[in-house]
C-alpha cells in the first residue's frame, strides 16, 4: 500500500463515526491494544517532552526501509502515535521526509498537533522525520 | 439584593455557544473569565466613539479619552480601597506587575537579601524573582506547603530574618484553590521589615480586596480574570514605596523633562507607565469591576461556595478520584487526578463533551512535583456557572473514566 492509500484507509475507517465521542473511543481502543515501544528503549534520550504528555520514539533503520515504535503515557496520545506509525511504518526515508500527513486533519485531530495544545505529537512528527533525514544521510 | 444566575447569564455572550455540538460548559475561569456585554460595549464604544491619545492632546477626543482613562483608575482605586489613585499602576496583568516589582524594587536590594515566595507559586511569581537573584545576588527562600494545600505557616516564620526584603506570595492558588492567610503573612513580614507583594491574580475575582486593610504593599492583578480585556492588569503599590523605586521602563508620559544629558521622572502614577498604555484596557478594565461591584458579593460569593462544595462532594464519590488541594479555606477551584488515566485524556474527552477544563500543571511544575504527579484536571467556577453545569460536567466526567479505563 502507498502511503497515501494507508492515508485513505484511515480516513474511510473514520468516516462511520458521526459522534466525537466514538472517534475518541476508535482511538483509545488503539492505543489500549498496539504494541509500543520496549520498556528499556524508554530512555530519557528517546523522549520528547511535550509540555502535558510525555512521548517516547525509537526508529530502526533496515533494507532501506524505517520501522518505528513509540508510546506515551496519556492513552489519546498513543492512540494517535498508533495511527502515525501505521502510516509511515516500513516507507523509504524519502517518503516520510516528504510525507504530508493530511489524514490527520482530514480525520479532524489537526487540534492535537497544534503547538499549543502541547502534547508531544507535534514535535513526534519533527522526529520521525528527523529519524528519516539521519537515515538519508 | 438577590443574585438570580439565569440573568446574570444573559450578561455573557460567549456562554451560549456549542462546541462538538454540545452545549458549552465554560469551567476554565482560572484561565480566563468570559466578557459581560457591557465590557464589549465599552470596548466597541471606545474604538467607535472615543479613541485619541491620551495625556498629551489639546483637542476633545483626547481629553475625552483621558477622562475615560483616569476615570477607570478611580474604579480600580474604590474597588481594591487603594489610598490614593495614583498608587493604583495600569500595566499588562499580573505577571507585567511583578515583573515591574521585580525590576524596580529589585534596583534596591543588595547581595544576600533574601526574598520569600511560596511552594505553591505559579511560574510568574518565581521566574521574576529568579532573575532578581541572578542580577542582584539575592537569595531566594521557599515556604513549604502541607499536604492538604495549606502554606506551612511555622515554616515561614523560620523563613523569616532581617535579611528579608521582600515577601511574594499568591492571595489564591490557581491549582490547589487554597486561600491563603495573607493579613498574617503580611503583619509578620512587616514585623522584620520586610516588604509584601501579593500576587491577587486569583482572588480579584473571587474576594473582597481592601489593600488598606490588608496593608500589602504591592498588590497585582490582571483584568482578563475579573471579567475585562486581556493584556491589561494593575498593580497597586503603595505610595512611599513606590516613590523609592527607580522607574521601570523609559518612554513617553513616565518623563517630567528630557535632555540629552539629564531626564527627570513624572510623578506617580505616569513613572511607571511609559509609553500610550492600553487605553481602552484600562478603561475597560473600570467597567468590568463596575459591574462586579454592582452585584451583592456576598449572594455571589455563596453560589461560587455552593458550586464547590456540591461538585466536591459528589465527586468524592467517584472511585480512584483524589481532589489536590483540600485547604480549609479555598476559591472555587478543584484540581484532580484519576488513578491510572492521564489528566490529558481526561481532558480531551472532556472536550469533546463540551466541557472547557484546563490540563496539566498549571504554570506551577514545582507544585506538581511536591505531590509527585505529572498534571492535574482542573475545574475552576465562576459566578455565572450553574449546578446544572456541574451536573454535565460529573455525567461526561464519569464516561470519560469509564471509556479511559
Amino acid at each position: 500500500m502507498t502511503l497515501e492509500e494507508k492515508q485513505q484507509e484511515i480516513i474511510d475507517e473514520f468516516s462511520i463515526y458521526t459522534d466525537w465521542m466514538e472517534k475518541y473511543e476508535y482511538i483509545i481502543d488503539l492505543g489500549k491494544s498496539v504494541k509500543t515501544i520496549n520498556e528499556d528503549l524508554k530512555t530519557d534520550d528517546r523522549l520528547i517532552d511535550g509540555c502535558q504528555s510525555r512521548v517516547w520514539v525509537a526508529s530502526e533503520f533496515k533494507d532501506g526501509k524505517l520501522f518505528f515504535s513509540a508510546d506515551s503515557d496519556a492513552i489519546i496520545t498513543k492512540g494517535i502515535i498508533a495511527l502515525l506509525i501505521q502510516v509511515l511504518d516500513g516507507e523509504s526515508p524519502e517518503t516520510i521526509v516528504n510525507a504530508d500527513l493530511h489524514f490527520i486533519k482530514d480525520i479532524g485531530l489537526q487540534d492535537h498537533l497544534s503547538p499549543t495544545r502541547a502534547n508531544g505529537l507535534l514535535s513526534m512528527v519533527k522526529q520521525l522525520k528527523k529519524s528519516a533525514l539521519l537515515a538519508m544521510r | 439584593m438577590g443574585f438570580s444566575v439565569e440573568d446574570i447569564r444573559k450578561q455573557f455572550p460567549a456562554l451560549h455557544q456549542e462546541v462538538f455540538g454540545k452545549p458549552l460548559v465554560y469551567f476554565d475561569n482560572g484561565a480566563t473569565s468570559q466578557k459581560p456585554q457591557v465590557v464589549i460595549d465599552a470596548i466597541e464604544h471606545y474604538y467607535a466613539k472615543e479613541n485619541a491619545n491620551i495625556h498629551r492632546g489639546v483637542h476633545y477626543l483626547s481629553q475625552k479619552a483621558t477622562d475615560a482613562y483616569e476615570e477607570a483608575r478611580r474604579i480600580v482605586q474604590r474597588f481594591i480601597h487603594a489610598k490614593n489613585d495614583y498608587e493604583v499602576l495600569f500595566t499588562k496583568g499580573a505577571t507585567d506587575g511583578i515583573n515591574l516589582v521585580a525590576f524596580s524594587f529589585g534596583e534596591l536590594l543588595e547581595a544576600g537579601d533574601e526574598i520569600i515566595i511560596s511552594e505553591m507559586e505559579h511560574h510568574s511569581n518565581i521566574v521574576p524573582w529568579q532573575l532578581v537573584c541572578q542580577r542582584k545576588q539575592t537569595v531566594l527562600k521557599v515556604i513549604p506547603i502541607l499536604d492538604n494545600g495549606e502554606l506551612d505557616m511555622v515554616a515561614f516564620e523560620k523563613l523569616l530574618s532581617k535579611r528579608t526584603k521582600l515577601v511574594a506570595v499568591t492571595h489564591a492558588s490557581n491549582t490547589l484553590g487554597t486561600i491563603n492567610p495573607v493579613k498574617e503573612i503580611i503583619q509578620k513580614s512587616h514585623a522584620v521589615g520586610a516588604k509584601v507583594l501579593i500576587d491577587g491574580a486569583q482572588s480579584i475575582q473571587h474576594l473582597k480586596i481592601d489593600v488598606q486593610d490588608l496593608d500589602c504593599d504591592f498588590y497585582a492583578f490582571s483584568s482578563h480574570k475579573v471579567f475585562g480585556p486581556t493584556g491589561a492588569g494593575v498593580l497597586y503599590g503603595k505610595e512611599a514605596v513606590l516613590n523609592s523605586m527607580p522607574p521601570y521602563q523609559g518612554g513617553g508620559d513616565m518623563i517630567d523633562k528630557v535632555t540629552f544629558e539629564k531626564t527627570t521622572f513624572n510623578e506617580l502614577p505616569f513613572k511607571f507607565e511609559a509609553g500610550t498604555p492600553h487605553i481602552v484596557g484600562g478603561i475597560a478594565t473600570g467597567v468590568a469591576l463596575k459591574y462586579l461591584q454592582e452585584l451583592d458579593f456576598e449572594s455571589v460569593h455563596q453560589h461560587e461556595m455552593e458550586l464547590l462544595n456540591y461538585a466536591q462532594a459528589e465527586m468524592k464519590q467517584i472511585e480512584g478520584l483524589r481532589i489536590i488541594g483540600t485547604a480549609k479555606n479555598k476559591t472555587s477551584v478543584i484540581s484532580f487526578v484519576v488513578d491510572g488515566l492521564h489528566p490529558f485524556d481526561i481532558g480531551t474527552l472532556l472536550d469533546k463533551q463540551g466541557i472547557a477544563v484546563r490540563t496539566g500543571h498549571h504554570c506551577t511544575q514545582p507544585l506538581m512535583e511536591r505531590y509527585g504527579i505529572v498534571g492535574t484536571v482542573r475545574a475552576s467556577f465562576a459566578f455565572y456557572n450553574t449546578k446544572e453545569e456541574v451536573d454535565l460536567f460529573l455525567k461526561a466526567l464519569k464516561r470519560s473514566i469509564e471509556l479511559l479505563k
